[in-house]
């Protein structure tokens, strides 16, 4: 019951904090909102009993991405938005297009088997999960988890040649 | 008690947002933002599989999906600087150097 309440209101605050996060004006205010959006989705993987990636995704979102956001907007030095007025053409064609593309996803939840209930909840906090994801990363999927740091080194030293002022 | 249905309507609640965000949006910034939304209901749908299967792959690949967005997120800004140092905003209809 109380695991009930929680994904209610975790989920509260992420759609809510999504929703604004996409109709701020200002980017700043937009980068708070992302950050709460992205804290409460923190808190759903700590209700589904993923405490790795809890903590993975307080460290590296709310904590790593953000300072790039933050540090991206200080650099940019932007002039407030002026931006398209509300409600133009483009925007009401976007949104229609995401609604039926929305409703579409949701009629296959609704379809497919999706009355599954999730397994009962342990009574405790396992240390086994940090144990166990380290355990998969390293031994099931250790090419994939070797192709993901180059990728990172490849992102890195691309970004450093990009951003340098000449080349 | 709370069913897959659940996690699966919240991912897709955010990444409805995401997509409303990328679509409608002009500012750059706020366009990689919603990526990095839709990203996130994406790992949300992951995590839920994984638990409702009892396996770990689910989050194993979620951490694959954080790094991508990493290492996406580092490379899109340094674009949006080079363009912003090039032309002095950071709005996507300004993009249209290549258009003639």
């Amino acid at each position: 019951m109380l695991n009930t309440l929680f994904f209610y209101f975790l989920s509260a605050i992420a759609v809510g904090s999504a929703i604004l996060m996409v109709t701020r004006r200002n980017i700043a205010h937009a980068a708070i909102f992302l950050v709460t959006a992205l804290l409460a989705t923190a808190g759903i993987f700590l209700q589904l009993q993923s405490e790795f990636l809890f903590i993975v995704q307080v460290f590296l979102y709310a904590g790593g991405i953000m300072v790039l956001f933050v540090f991206a907007i200080m650099l940019l030095h932007l002039e407030p938005a002026g931006g398209l007025p509300k409600f133009s053409r483009p925007q009401i064609v976007a949104v229609t297009l995401t609604l039926v593309l929305g409703a579409q996803i949701l009629y296959a939840v609704f379809v497919g088997r999706s009355s599954l209930r999730l397994p009962a909840l342990q009574g405790n906090i396992s240390p086994q999960n940090t144990e166990a994801v380290g355990d998969a990363l390293f031994h099931q999927f250790i090419v994939p988890f070797e192709i993901a740091s180059v990728l990172l080194l490849v992102a890195m030293i691309g970004a450093a040649v990009m951003a340098k002022r000449r080349v | 008690m709370l069913s897959i249905a659940h996690y699966l309507i919240l991912s897709l609640a955010l990444f409805t947002v995401g997509v409303v965000g990328v679509l409608a949006r002009r500012n750059l910034i706020i366009m990689l933002m919603s990526v990095e939304l839709i990203l996130n209901a994406v790992n949300i749908n992951l995590v839920a599989f994984s638990r409702l299967h009892g396996s770990v792959d689910g989050q194993a690949f979620a951490i694959f999906v954080m790094a991508d967005a990493a290492a996406e997120a580092v490379v899109c800004f340094s674009i949006i600087l080079v363009f912003f140092r090039n032309r002095g905003t950071v709005r996507a209809d300004e993009m249209d150097l290549l258009k003639w």
